[in-house]
């Protein structure tokens, strides 16, 4: 059973709490810019959106790999690097949309999610569930569900 | 590692800066936010200075705990000696600014002197730097902010600053960060103002190592299901603090018309409910699954359109009950108003509503107000009145002075409208009919004050064993306790209690709504500890805990006695002794304090806190705290 990482930006806070259990699990610190997921903030309007490695089907930062260093791990459907071949040029960095690939100055690395491994800590500390890790066959109909319970009463009401 | 986070000390007049490492004996006393801010206070200003002069200090810090998994470890502590009260000034907010502080390296500013021309200072990995602010003086809180982050080119910044209010040295200044986070009392806003410092920015990328990494993950899920798994968090996730408004006014503990009702009848359009009109979504601050408040825009008026946070139960007292209006969106603008001019609402909504009363009582009349009728209920004159304050124009630049200067000025016998204690405004909330709170309001430290030893549970009638459990431990106090909410007997001791709990809380950085205030079941002393070995790796017993509070509370206790504070300081003003409560609920109404018991209680906390009949520390309670030395200038 396939699953995915969906994001629902109506729903986040923009508490951050997933950037800090992100590097903590992966790095053993606090410190965002380590995060794998960050809450992009535009503060003046009140829109938060987290962003995280989309793990695309056709990926980039794959795609301009020169080492054949980054994967796709079939089982968990997750993107991967192999740090083994991997030679720190960073071209994945520059090819991600979605600025998702990071880079650790101190251990000279690149990263990024990986999922961990089929179950993200920003998921379980997500109470609102901004963030969430469900079955990609039906993850839409959640989403329809929501956005049909905004007109659905009215329909009732005036349309029923 | 967290211990490694320095001390900076930053003299404005010289533009020089200096840092420091905190010895680990430092932390053992203090452990840090607001327990080391009192320390440095009482050590770095001497007695009897200007609270508005260079010799002030501001001391803004982040807690032990601050970017831990610690649940809500977001709070930054503001201290100096208040402009308002010219004792301990203490104010504290969440949001994101103290986490990025330490991430940037450093857990403690203290800002002496003041500069030349307006300025911000800029505080990025590990260094520091004082820059021009000319572009950004006169700005609201929210341009401050955002033209900072564009100056530097980073919108990570997380910025603290001051507003108009703070610059025009309003005495109940905010600082403030992002939109609604408010170091809201005692103004430490104006503080910043007289130093001619608009703001402090930080951004930082360096590693806080935390000690425990796995157990920490595991232990921080478990203190986030504890706290959320609790019915009052569960509404404040769903309507923030703004919940608590339809539970006073019902029973009526709602201080209505400045001090003449304890309820505002028929004030059904500002429950929580109606924020759903006008929000967006929640909001948290850093690291919070209870997001107790609503990031909305508001719809009808000059203000529509307008992006702002909140409010808090605190406004709808302020621009609501207090002024007797019952108006939601007169609530929401004024909000607006007060975060972005970067004022105190809860000193504002006292400050206007004693106005209110006075115009009533024809003490001010419409030669002082240049023509605004200060009717109760009347919208556009609070509003007007905000600007006015804030602004400093007409009758405002004297409610701009706070309580006991803008009576001193408008004389005619207007003092005795005043709700104040030490000369800082109450809450709206009337504590005639529980003496608990009224104790609460009467001896804390910075004033009149809701957050510093409120044991809000008291109002819960909770079964005698749940109090047991809270309230004996960690020292084993075997003293009565009562749980009617209406009685004197056992109820010094909650407030010590409380009034220890908060500090601990405070110098951990972690937020109050997660620990004992609204809820018995929250975090407190042995959480504590836990969660210091699991992220900071420092050894403390919930005991240990404990008796830093005392240390701390005591230093602010020593501080204001310095500046003249004394045993009549801490006590009500004649309105909560002479006039009973008149609406609520038949176990509210008809209630007044008793000033004989009154006194009892005020002397067995004094005892409690091992403080002589007069409210002074004894000799050998000092030495036994490690503080009858002070000031030791260990750091």
């Amino acid at each position: 059973m396939e699953k995915m990482l969906i994001v629902d930006h109506e729903k986040c806070t923009g508490c951050r709490l997933c950037e800090l259990v992100c590097s903590v699990k992966h790095t053993r610190v606090s410190n965002p810019s380590k995060s794998r997921v960050s809450v992009m903030k535009w503060d003046m309007e009140g829109f938060y959106l987290p962003m995280v490695c989309q793990h695309c089907q056709d990926a980039p930062c794959m795609a301009v790999c020169p080492k054949d260093a980054i994967c796709r791990d079939e089982e968990l459907n997750r993107v991967m690097v192999d740090y083994d071949l991997c030679i720190g040029c960073r071209m994945c960095m520059t090819a991600c949309p979605f600025g998702a690939m990071g880079y650790d100055p101190k251990e000279k690395k690149i990263f990024k999610c990986d999922l961990c491994d089929g179950e993200p800590y920003c998921v379980s500390f997500c109470d609102m569930k901004a963030i969430d890790y469900v079955e990609a066959s039906s993850a839409s109909f959640k989403r329809k569900r929501e956005a049909g319970s905004r007109f659905s009463e009215l329909m009732r009401k005036y349309a029923g | 590692m967290a211990l490694n986070r320095k001390i900076a000390y930053i003299d404005l007049t010289k533009g020089e800066v200096e840092t420091k490492p905190i010895p680990i004996e430092i932390r053992k006393n203090w452990i840090g936010g607001r327990g080391l801010d009192a320390y440095l206070l009482y050590n770095h200003t001497k007695g009897g200075i200007d609270p508005l002069s260079p010799n002030n200090v501001a001391i803004i810090s982040a807690g032990l705990l601050v970017g831990t998994l610690a649940s809500a470890s977001a709070r930054t502590h503001v201290m100096g000696k208040s402009p308002l009260t010219g004792g301990v000034g203490s104010a504290n907010m969440g949001g994101f600014f103290a986490p990025e502080l330490r991430w940037a390296g450093f857990d403690h500013l203290v800002i002496k002197g003041k500069a030349k021309d307006p300025v911000y200072i800029w505080v990025n990995n590990g260094e520091i730097e004082i820059r021009d602010a000319k572009n950004v003086w006169g700005a609201g809180i929210y341009d401050t902010q955002d033209i900072i982050r564009k100056e530097l080119r980073d919108e990570e910044v997380q910025c603290l600053c001051i507003g108009p209010g703070g610059e025009r040295l309003v005495r109940f200044a905010n600082v403030m960060t992002g939109h609604k986070n408010s170091g809201g009392r005692s103004g430490m806003g104006t503080i910043l103002g007289s130093k001619n410092l608009k703001a402090v920015a930080a951004r930082g990328t360096m590693d806080i190592e935390i000690a425990h990494p796995e157990e920490a993950l595991e232990y921080n899920r478990k203190v986030i299901d504890q706290v959320i798994s609790t019915k009052v968090s569960q509404i404040m996730q769903r309507w923030g603090t703004m919940f608590i408004y339809g539970v006073t006014n019902t029973t009526g503990l709602v201080r209505t018309r400045n001090f003449q009702l304890n309820q505002l009848v028929g004030g059904d359009d500002i429950e929580c409910e109606n924020i759903d009109k006008v929000s967006i979504g929640f909001d948290g601050c850093f690291g919070c699954q209870v997001h107790c408040r609503h990031r909305y825009i508001i719809k009808e008026g000059p203000y529509a359109g307008t992006y702002t946070q909140g409010p808090e139960y605190t406004s709808q007292g302020a621009f609501g009950a207090e002024v007797g209006c019952n108006n939601m969106n007169t609530i929401l603008v004024a909000n607006h108003l007060v975060n972005d001019y970067g004022l105190d609402t809860l000193e504002i909504g006292s400050m206007m509503a004693w106005a209110f009363e006075l115009y009533e009582k024809g003490i001010l009349t419409d030669k002082d107000t240049d023509g605004l009728k200060l009717t109760w209920g009347n919208d556009e004159a609070v509003i007007e009145l905000v600007h006015r304050i804030a602004r400093r124009e007409g009758i405002g630049d004297i409610l701009a002075e706070g309580p006991l200067r803008a009576a001193e000025r408008i004389a005619k016998g207007s003092e005795k409208y005043l709700i104040h204690v030490k000369g800082m405004s109450n809450l709206h909330s009337d504590e005639r009919p529980s003496p608990s709170l009224a104790l609460g309001i009467a001896t804390g430290t910075r004033g009149s004050d809701h957050l510093r030893s409120r044991p809000a549970i008291d109002l819960y009638n909770l079964p005698m064993e749940v109090l047991d459990r809270v309230y004996r431990q960690p020292d084993g106090y075997d003293g009565p306790l009562t749980n009617d909410y209406t009685k004197y007997e056992g109820k010094p001791r909650i407030v010590f209690w409380q009034e220890m709990n908060y500090m601990a809380v405070d110098c951990t950085g972690i937020c109050k709504y997660h620990t004992v205030f609204l809820s018995p079941n929250h975090l407190t002393f042995p959480e504590f500890a836990k969660l210091i070995y699991l992220n900071i790796g420092l050894e403390f017993t919930p005991l240990e805990i404990w008796n830093v509070a005392n240390r701390a509370y005591t230093m602010e206790r020593l501080f204001n006695i310095r500046e003249g504070f004394t045993r009549d300081d801490d006590w009500l003003v004649d309105r909560y002794f002479d006039e009973k409560t008149r609406a609520g609920l038949p176990v509210v109404r008809g209630k007044s304090l008793d000033r004989k018991k009154f006194k009892g209680m005020l002397d067995e906390y004094y005892r409690l806190h091992e403080w002589d009949e007069n409210g002074v520390p004894t000799p050998e309670f000092l030495k036994k705290m490690g503080i009858n030395k002070e000031p030791s200038h260990q750091l």
